[in-house]
C-alpha cells in the first residue's frame, strides 16, 4: 500500500490546458473516487498518475518520490497498475496469458517468465475469484469476468497503488457492485473514476469532484455530495437521503429545471439514517417528459 | 507444432534441394552438404555436387530467408499497427523498392545519368535503398504532436504505396517484350537468380533481426493492447513503435530486395501460426518464421517443377496454394472458439 500525492496537476492536451490545479492525497489503502460530468478531465487525471501523459505543470508522487522526474516508466509500473478499456488483435487468448502480460514490467532484459511471474499470476486470478477461468479464452468471457480478469492483470503487475478507469463500465448491477466490493477488499490504495455516484458514494472513502477540469470539492461522501454541488457541477436537481438497506449515502436526482416550483435550496438534504426521503423528490412519473 | 515444424524444415529443404529438372536423391544431397560443410570426399558424380551446391542450395535457402524474414516482419507488423490485416507491404516499404528495382530494370541498361547511377546500385541495391527511404517518408508523414500514429501511419503507406504503384506502372508500360517480362517477374517475387553471394546479407538481417524481436516478444504482447495499456505496464510505446517498424521494414527491404515482391506469406504465415499456438509473440514469432520459411520453400519448389520449363512467380504459387490451406485453417479456427 502507497501513498499516491496530486499536487497542482495540469495536464496540457493538443496545446490546451484540459486540468489545472489538481491537488489531492489517496491514504494507503483508501479508496478514492473521482467524480465529475463528461470532459471534466478524470480520465486525464489518471493517465496523468499512470504515466501515460507528462503533466505540464505540478506532480504526482507516489510514496514520496516523482513518478514523472525520479521514477522510470518500468519503476513507475511496479507500483501503479491501470485498469483500463482496451482493444484485441481481433484473434483470442488465453486468460493465463492475457494476465502474465501484467508481469510485463518485471520481466528481465530477455522476457523470460519465471517460477515468480506465474505464481504472481496465479495469486492475482484467486485474488479476484477467476482461478477457475485461467485455462478460458479471454473473449470467450462475460463482461464481468473480463473485468476480474483485466483487474487481475493489474494485481499480477503488484502494484502499490491501482487506478480504475470506470471499472464498473458494462457491468449489471450485480456485479457493479461485487468489483468495488472487491476492489476495496484489496491491499492497495485505489484511484477510480466512477460515473455512478451512488455506487461512489457506497464505496469510497474519499470523493474528488472535477468540474471543467477544476477540482471542486472533495472530502467524505457524505459531505461532499450537496443537493448544491449537484445542481452546480452536473446540473440536476437532487435528493440526499439514506440507503435503507446500506446506511450509505443515497441521492435521486432529475434534470434541473424540471419542476421550476421546487427550486434546489429547498429540498433538504437528509443524510442520517432512518428518515425518509422527502415526498417532493420522488415525483411522480406522469411529470416526467418522457411520461 | 514447434517439433512439427522443426522437423518439417529440413525435410523440405532436402527435397527442394532435389527436385528439379536434373533429379537428386535425399542421400545424394546429404551427401553434398555434408562434403562442404566437413570437407569430407562426396561419392557423388560432380555434375549433382554443381547443380545442388551451386545452384539449388543458395535458392533453397533464399526461399527460406524469404519467407521468413515476410513471416515475421508481418507478425510485427500486425502488433505494431494492432491491424489483423496488416502485412509487410502495407506501409509501402515494398512499393518503394519495386518502384527503385523497376527503375533499375528499365533504365539501368538504357545509359543516362539515372541509368549509370541505378546500374552501380544493382537492382537489389535499389530496392532495398528505395524501400529504406520509404518508411522514412512514412514514419514523417505518421507523426501526429510529436508521436507517431498507428491509424496515420497506415494512410500514410497505403497512400505512398499507391503513388509508387503508379510509377512502377508507368515505368512498365513503357517497356516491351523480354525487359517488360523480367519486371514482372520481379514484382511476383523469384528466388531463380540465388547465389551464395547474394544470400549472405538477407540471411544475415533476417536472424539477427528475428532475434532482436523475439528478445522483444513481450514488449508486443503488451503493445497490441493499445498504448494506455502499454503505458500502464511500463513501455514507452511510442518509441517502441518506431524501433519496431525500422526492424520490420529493414526485414521486408532486406528480402525483397533479393526476391522481389513476394506476397501473402507475410499477411498469412503470422495468422496460421496465431490459430494453432494463440497470440503470445514469443512462440509466435519463431514458429511464424519457421512456417513462413518452410511455406515459400515449398511454393518455390512447385514454382519451379509444376509446369517444366517455365517457372511461375512466388506469389502466383503463394496466393494459388496458400489461401486454400488459410480458409480451412480460419473455419477450424473459428469452429474451436
Amino acid at each position: 500500500m502507497m501513498r499516491l500525492a496530486v499536487h497542482d496537476l495540469g495536464v496540457d492536451l493538443a496545446g490546451r490546458r484540459v486540468v489545472e490545479g489538481i491537488t489531492f492525497d489517496c491514504a494507503p489503502g483508501s479508496v478514492t473516487g473521482l467524480v465529475g460530468p463528461n470532459g471534466s478531465g478524470k480520465s486525464t487525471v489518471c493517465r496523468a498518475v499512470y504515466r501515460a501523459l507528462r503533466p505540464a505543470a505540478g506532480s504526482v508522487h507516489v510514496d514520496g518520490r516523482d513518478v514523472h522526474t525520479e521514477l522510470g516508466p518500468r519503476q513507475v509500473a511496479r507500483r501503479i497498475a491501470a485498469m483500463v478499456q482496451e482493444g484485441t488483435l481481433g484473434v483470442d487468448s488465453r486468460v493465463l496469458d492475457a494476465v502474465l502480460v501484467g508481469r510485463t514490467p518485471h520481466f528481465g532484459a530477455l522476457g523470460r517468465a519465471g517460477a515468480r511471474d506465474h505464481a504472481a499470476v496465479t495469486d492475482a486470478l484467486q485474488r479476484v475469484g477467476a482461478a477457475h477461468l485461467a485455462h478460458r479464452e479471454f473473449t470467450a468471457l462475460s463482461g464481468g469476468e473480463k473485468q476480474r480478469v483485466l483487474l487481475a492483470r493489474a494485481l499480477a503487475q503488484h502494484p502499490g497503488v491501482l487506478v480504475l478507469d470506470e471499472p464498473t463500465n458494462h457491468l449489471d448491477i450485480a456485479g457493479q457492485l461485487d468489483l468495488l466490493d472487491l476492489v476495496r477488499s484489496l491491499p492497495v490504495t485505489v484511484l477510480a473514476v466512477l460515473h455512478d455516484l451512488n455506487l461512489a458514494a457506497a464505496s469510497c472513502d474519499h470523493l474528488v469532484v472535477l468540474a471543467h477540469g477544476h477540482l471542486v470539492a472533495q472530502g467524505a461522501p457524505g459531505d461532499v455530495l450537496t443537493p448544491g454541488l449537484l445542481h452546480d457541477v452536473f446540473g440536476v436537481r437532487a435528493h440526499c437521503g439514506t440507503n435503507p438497506l446500506t446506511g450509505r449515502v443515497q441521492l435521486s436526482y432529475a434534470l434541473a429545471g424540471a419542476d421550476p416550483t421546487h427550486p434546489r435550496s429547498e429540498i433538504p438534504c437528509a443524510p442520517s439514517p432512518g428518515s425518509s426521503p422527502s415526498p417532493r423528490s420522488c415525483r411522480p412519473p406522469s411529470s416526467s417528459p418522457w411520461a | 507444432m514447434a517439433t512439427t515444424l522443426l522437423v518439417l524444415v529440413p525435410v523440405a529443404v532436402v527435397l527442394a534441394v532435389g527436385a528439379g529438372a536434373v533429379a537428386v536423391s535425399p542421400a545424394h544431397v546429404v551427401e553434398i552438404v555434408r562434403h562442404h560443410l566437413t570437407g569430407s570426399v562426396p561419392d557423388v558424380p560432380a555434375a549433382e555436387d554443381q547443380i545442388v551446391w551451386a545452384v539449388r542450395v543458395p535458392r533453397v535457402l533464399l526461399a527460406f530467408v524469404t519467407g521468413a524474414g515476410l513471416a515475421v516482419a508481418g507478425a510485427t507488423l500486425q502488433a505494431v499497427v494492432r491491424n489483423p490485416l496488416a502485412d509487410p507491404y502495407v506501409l509501402g516499404v515494398s512499393a518503394g523498392a519495386s518502384a527503385a528495382a523497376v527503375v533499375v530494370l528499365t533504365t539501368g541498361v538504357g545509359g543516362g545519368i539515372a541509368g549509370g547511377v541505378a546500374g552501380g546500385l544493382g537492382v537489389s541495391g535499389a530496392a532495398f535503398c528505395g524501400g529504406l527511404l520509404t518508411l522514412g517518408l512514412v514514419l514523417l508523414l505518421g507523426r501526429q504532436h510529436g508521436r507517431v500514429d498507428p491509424t496515420r501511419l497506415l494512410l500514410a503507406g497505403v497512400a505512398l504505396g499507391y503513388l509508387f504503384q503508379a510509377v512502377t506502372s508507368y515505368l512498365q508500360l513503357r517497356q516491351g517484350g523480354a525487359k517488360l517480362q523480367a519486371v514482372l517477374f520481379w514484382l511476383l517475387g523469384t528466388v531463380a537468380s540465388a547465389q551464395w553471394s547474394s544470400l549472405w546479407l538477407p540471411a544475415a538481417l533476417v536472424a539477427v533481426c528475428t532475434g532482436w524481436l523475439i528478445v522483444r516478444a513481450r514488449t508486443l504482447d503488451a503493445l497490441v493492447l493499445g498504448d494506455e495499456v502499454a503505458a500502464s505496464l511500463g513501455l514507452r510505446a511510442g518509441w517502441l513503435r518506431v524501433q519496431l517498424l525500422v526492424v520490420a521494414a529493414l526485414l521486408t527491404a532486406a528480402v525483397i530486395a533479393v526476391a522481389g515482391g513476394v506476397g501473402f506469406v507475410g499477411l498469412v504465415a503470422p495468422h496460421a501460426v496465431r490459430l494453432l499456438v494463440g497470440t503470445g509473440h514469443r512462440l509466435l514469432l519463431p514458429l511464424a518464421a519457421l512456417a513462413g520459411g518452410v511455406f515459400l520453400v515449398l511454393a518455390d519448389l512447385v514454382g519451379r517443377t509444376a509446369a517444366p520449363p517455365v517457372e511461375l512467380p512466388l506469389t502466383v504459387v503463394t496466393a494459388v496454394a496458400g489461401v486454400p490451406f488459410f480458409l480451412v485453417l480460419l473455419r477450424r479456427g473459428g469452429a474451436r472458439t
